[in-house]
């Protein structure tokens, strides 16, 4: 045949219209250009101008259009008429979904609000759900943090301000070194991917320390593949080395941290420990100009770190030497903690000399001056190029939070903060732990809450304890159990509810959280705590559950009533800076979501945006805020929300596009505001100037930045908390000191694991159990192609990660004689599971891991009964309990970190066998019933034939 | 069977980084997004929600495991597709003409009005790159987006391929490997990029970027000056401190 060349159209048409959104794939929030065609969605891709992504999109965000056609999509509002847990359902009207849920909330409320415990998600709304929890009166509110990442976030937070990814990230323009501890396949997905792009371009070096190497790990130039849980240990040796080698950053220590502030060292004092304050409560630090005690902020004052002061009898001592005292000891020496660590000594000898190296000797300037609170002037920004970044991985043991910590202390320590080439913060954020607002958790009848839920404790006088002492919150959050719980401990609300422990509830209202299933540590035995019943009454022990999700999730066949959610391309949302924010580290920035197709069910009675129906249950229960004067609803919908709330006069959702539309922060509601943002291309960025772009806690030009825009009411600068004081205060009153004192059993935990300066301590679990009966930690990692339960109802998706074993490393695999092919049996101390298994060499000898929340509920997700995600798939939550094992005490020790209480996911150690292969993974639950059948069988999708 | 073109104007291909690319897995769902949507017949899936669903994609990534002599085991991800060969033997072998080679830039393209699906072109391609779409009868493979590359409705900057556009790393690149002075070509040379199984003699044109060595570590002699202790005592450490401070 000859050559013939057929004539082909190049330029075809792309599409009618390009709509500009917000992402929701997952929780990183990109901006997308939503193709669309004869009003359907026809491409998915990057937004170009978004701050988030900057063009590009990762799988799961391609993969969007599977996602907004998934049969799993609810339709209709659901009444349960079978047993919980049954999936059977009537569908019912909007109107009677409301008023039954009404009628639940309304009398609870004006009799004991805090019987409604209302817990949300993967909620990107908090700012509004708060709101309307704090209107409502329950103290019972918080969203998904305590079991994901609140370790991170809080100690970030506690000692300086921000933590990773939502609230700063590495200079990836600048940086040289960058290390990643812990962190998983995921967040931040395409900013972390994006900026590794960077440094591989320009030949920086990436280091990887994870059990794990895979994803990022991968593509690291090396791989420190530690023992779970020991993270803390490796880093506290990283800053023995730094500090017997001098290498650490005195100008900086002694100017933006408490290194010089000088502690009460008086044996007998019950202030020992504390800060030596002047009558104003401002910090002191001996000044080596004068020799005396001065403010930390005076102008002019050249904090000393190498001297005492005595006064009154009573030594004082400033921070710095505390820390140099304990982290100097050899017992911090590479030799003596290399084994635990699973990594040679000399290895650890050579990441600090390579730490060194690069924050000193490639030490970088840019030609820029500033000035710092104390009047001085700097003339160029001096920059340390070692950036880090940290998540789940090292944030989800019982030692977390000190870990998180210690590994904030490193990055301080070198002066990598806020400095070129460094870690950088995202405005809001610095923001520090004063900054916050304290817990608010006092119900009254018919009242609302005096403030917000969340924040962030200072000492024990702010935990939230009823005047018996008991906890005030269903989840026990902010109690001598978990003083700093910041982001409540959503993975006890059931299991504490349903023991009655501190208190029955009524009705649990929960948001976007697969509780009956990925979500819940102990899978099976929250089904039946949710299915349980009073034996004298035959009425369920957590009475009346409400849900509201966009698919058919496993949770849904445990809740009674089932508001139906929009799918992400349906429904208005705000990214805003009041919530969980999207800002870069040198601009300012929030986006929407509006509906760019309509939500469509025909047949059915619909589903509405979760948000809106939160208001018009606010208004229906004449909340505070939700009713106009008239009586009538404050609020049309989500969208008129999101345009004319003021949080404080002038301060909405949305920064853009303010007042006559020319406002920026500040300004009155703008009617038009969304219009603006839509054509706008669903965002807007707001750049910070050049003088205020580094050093953000101290630089009077970001300051008045960021009061200028509303981020604050007046300027804010602080010193970070190398010594964290208010950890100290509750050891204190663990021996003995003050009114509010902890019960006793709780004495000893509390002096031993809320050191103020960071501390490493074995992981719970593994110091109650026989590790050699359970010899291997096993883990779970989030592909970078799939967001928790949601991606397994995406078509495209489950093709990538449509299964899960459990991958052996080779001398577990050699010894016991696996094939491929072949099923194991994972044993831990709270139960087992059976599931196929797979070897992987780049591995830590000692670990074994999955994915996550692959494995399914047969009948959910409209998914076929015999998809391999419920035959194959498996969860590793059966293996985990919310509570230690017993200690023989007749106490409930919660399986979470002692400070924060999040909960401790990758403490689990298992022990494996061999099996013979089953018919499917164990435990193999019944099939649910599908509230929306299945899907179809194939797929040839094409909206512009 | 089907002749190749004497010579091609320009060789239009990929360079895929493997040192950079994090097995994300973005390239695969964006080309199967745009080719669904685009060119020729969508690309289909069977069982979408069953047992064992399995679809056509014009662009996988596979995961590798290597382990070296010494040291730690590495994973390298894999980005695979038609690599627009000079040689394609997919081409040679087609009975009706539907496969072919372009004279002007060197994609491999398959014209599905005049594809059988007998599958010939499948079997001929040592890569594996060629998909039969079970809905449509017909093959499938990678067009290099010559429905983006050159589309005149799409802003200049989006003419690129849509794997290129969505990489989130930066860890593939499109342009002409004919052209020595080419960005591409430039990379390849800088990076000692490769062509995948050259022993098949089929001249890819896409290349592959080798990853870098790992688990360098320096030795720790040569790093151990950034380490000489201080002092050799706590009062030491405080002398030392102490004339830091002063030297600041």
């Amino acid at each position: 045949m000859g050559h013939l060349e057929p004539k082909l159209d190049l330029s075809p048409k792309v599409s009618d219209e390009i709509r500009k959104t917000t992402c929701y794939m997952c929780a990183c929030r990109c901006g997308i250009d939503v193709h669309l065609k004869a009003g359907q969605v026809a491409y998915i891709e990057g937004n170009r101008d978004h701050p988030v992504n900057k063009g590009v999109l990762c799988a799961k965000g391609s993969a969007g259009i599977m996602q907004v056609n998934a049969p799993s999509r609810l339709r209709a509002p659901l009444r349960r008429v079978g047993p919980r847990g049954s999936g059977q359902f009537e569908e019912i009207s909007w109107d009677e979904a409301l008023q039954t849920a009404v009628d639940w909330m309304a009398p609870l409320r004006d009799s004991a609000p805090e019987k409604l415990a209302f817990f949300t998600g993967r909620d990107q709304s908090q700012s509004l759900t708060s709101w309307w929890a704090q209107a409502y009166g329950t103290p019972n509110y918080a969203a998904h943090g305590g079991f994901c990442s609140v370790n991170m976030a809080a100690a970030g937070i506690y000692t300086m301000g921000g933590a990773f990814w939502e609230f700063g990230q590495p200079d990836w323009d600048r940086t040289k070194l960058l290390l990643l501890f812990g962190v998983a396949e995921d967040h931040d997905s395409n900013p972390i991917k994006i900026g590794l792009g960077k440094l591989k371009a320009r030949g920086a070096r990436v280091i990887g320390i994870n059990p794990i190497r895979s994803g990022y790990n991968a593509v690291a130039d090396d791989w420190i593949g530690i023992t779970p849980g020991t993270d803390g240990l490796l880093i506290l040796s990283l800053i023995h080395c730094l500090l017997k080698a001098g290498k650490i950053d005195l100008d900086y220590l002694t100017r933006f941290t408490n290194a010089p502030v000088l502690v009460n060292e008086d044996p007998d004092s019950p202030e020992r420990g504390l800060f030596l304050r002047d009558a104003k409560g401002k910090m002191l630090v001996l000044d080596r100009k004068t020799g005396l005690p001065t403010a930390f902020d005076a102008p002019g004052v050249k904090p000393g770190l190498a001297h005492g002061y005595r006064r009154a009898g009573i030594t004082h001592r400033p921070v710095f030497q505390l820390l140099a005292e304990r982290y100097l000891s050899e017992d911090h020496a590479p030799e003596a903690v290399a084994e635990r660590c699973g990594i040679p000594a000399a290895r650890i000898h050579a990441l600090a000399a390579e730490l060194a190296r690069v924050a000193f000797d490639e030490a970088i300037e840019i030609a820029q001056p500033w000035n710092d609170f104390r009047g001085d002037r700097h003339g160029t920004m001096i920059g340390r190029p070692v950036a880090m970044h940290a998540m789940r991985g090292i944030s989800a043991h019982s030692n977390g939070f000190q870990t998180a910590r210690a590994l904030h202390l490193l990055q301080i320590l070198l002066g990598t903060v806020e400095v070129p080439g460094g870690f950088r913060f995202k405005p809001p954020y610095p923001k520090p732990p004063e900054a916050h607002p304290r817990p608010n958790a006092w119900a009254n009848p018919g009242q609302p809450l005096a403030g917000p839920h969340l924040g962030f404790v200072m000492g024990p006088e702010d935990l939230a304890l009823r005047p018996d002492g008991t906890p005030a919150r269903i989840d026990k959050a902010f109690t001598w159990e978990n003083p700093m719980s910041a982001h409540g401990l959503m993975h006890m609300v059931i299991s504490n509810a349903h023991a009655g422990d501190p208190y029955k509830i009524d009705t649990l209202f929960l948001y976007m959280a697969n509780m009956a299933w990925n979500s819940s540590m102990g899978t099976g035995r929250v089904m039946e705590m949710l299915t349980d019943t009073d034996p004298e009454t035959g009425a369920y022990v957590i009475p009346r559950i409400i849900y509201s999700d966009a698919y058919s999730s496993e949770m849904v066949a445990y809740a009674d009533l089932i508001l139906p959610d929009t799918t992400y391309l349906e429904r208005h949302d705000c990214i805003s800076l009041l919530d969980r924010p999207i800002s870069e580290a040198d601009a300012a920035a929030d986006a929407i979501r509006w509906p760019v197709v309509e939500p469509d069910r025909p047949g059915h009675a619909g589903v509405r945006g979760f948000q809106s129906v939160l208001i018009d249950l606010g208004a229906r229960l004449g909340l505070p805020g939700f009713v106009a004067e008239d009586g009538g609803p404050a609020y049309a919908d989500y969208a008129d929300y999101i345009t004319r709330h003021e949080r404080k006069p002038g301060i909405g959702p949305l920064m853009g596009f303010r007042g006559d539309g020319s406002a920026t922060g500040r300004g009155a509601p703008n009617p038009d505001q969304l219009e603006r943002y839509i054509a706008n291309g669903g965002i807007f960025v707001h750049h910070i100037p050049e003088a205020a772009q580094f050093y953000k806690p101290w630089n009077t030009a970001y300051q008045d930045w960021a009061v200028k825009l509303g981020i604050y009411d007046s300027p804010q600068p602080y010193i970070f908390n190398l010594y964290l004081e208010p950890l100290r205060k509750f050891q204190l009153a663990a021996e003995g000191h003050g009114d509010r004192q902890p019960p006793d059993h709780l004495r000893a935990r509390i002096r031993e694991t809320m050191d103020p300066l960071p501390i490493w301590y074995p992981p719970f679990e593994g110091a109650a159990i026989e590790v050699d009966t359970y010899p291997f930690h096993a883990l779970t990692q989030r592909p970078m192609a799939m967001y928790h339960s949601w991606g397994s109802q995406n078509a495209w998706l489950r093709q990538i990660h449509g299964q899960n074993p459990l991958y052996l490393p080779t001398g577990l695999w050699e010894r016991h004689g696996f094939a491929e092919g072949d099923w194991a049996r994972v044993t831990s101390p709270h139960g087992e599971i059976v599931v196929p298994v797979a070897h992987m060499a780049a591995l830590n000898a000692n670990t074994v891991w999955t994915w996550n929340a692959i494995g399914k509920r047969k009948g959910t997700w409209a998914l076929d009964k015999d998809a391999q995600e419920a035959t194959k798939g498996f969860l590793l939550n059966h293996l985990i309990h919310e509570l230690l094992p017993p200690k023989g005490d007749g106490l409930r020790w919660s399986n979470s970190d002692p400070i924060t209480g999040q909960a401790a996911w990758f403490d689990l150690r298992v022990r494996i066998e061999k099996i013979t292969a089953p018919a499917e993974a164990k435990p193999a639950f019944p099939p649910l019933k599908s509230p929306v059948g299945h899907g179809p069988k194939d797929l040839a999708w094409k909206v512009g034939r | 069977m089907t002749r190749l073109p004497d010579h091609t104007e320009r060789k239009l291909g990929l360079v895929i980084d493997l040192d950079t690319c994090v097995g994300c897995h973005a390239c695969v769902v964006a080309c199967k997004g745009w080719n669904t949507e685009n060119y020729g017949a969508p690309l289909s899936d069977q069982d979408a929600y069953g047992a064992e669903p399995s679809g056509t994609f014009l662009n996988r990534v596979h995961s590798y495991e290597v382990t070296p002599e010494t040291g730690a085991a590495q994973l390298v991800h894999f980005p695979k597709s038609c690599l627009h060969c000079e040689d394609a033997p997919c081409v040679t072998v087609c009975p009706t003409g539907a496969s072919y080679k372009r004279s002007e830039d060197g994609i491999v393209l398959v014209n599905e009005a005049d594809c059988i699906g007998c599958g010939l072109c499948a079997w001929a391609c040592p890569y594996g790159a060629r998909e039969m779409d079970a809905a449509a009868g017909v093959m499938k493979k990678c067009t290099l987006c010559v429905d983006r590359i050159y589309n005149e409705t799409l802003p200049e900057i989006d003419r690129e391929p849509a794997c290129v556009r969505t990489c989130p790393a930066g860890a593939r690149h499109f342009g002409d490997l004919g052209d020595p002075e080419s960005d591409v070509s430039q990379l390849v040379a800088a990076r000692g990029g490769i062509d995948l199984m050259p022993e098949q003699g089929t001249k890819p044109v896409n290349k592959y970027l080798p990853p870098r060595p790992k688990d360098t570590w320096e030795q720790t002699d040569i790093l151990a000056p950034f380490l000489t202790p201080v002092a050799d005592s706590p009062q030491g450490f405080l002398g030392w401190l102490d004339r830091a401070l002063d030297r600041l």
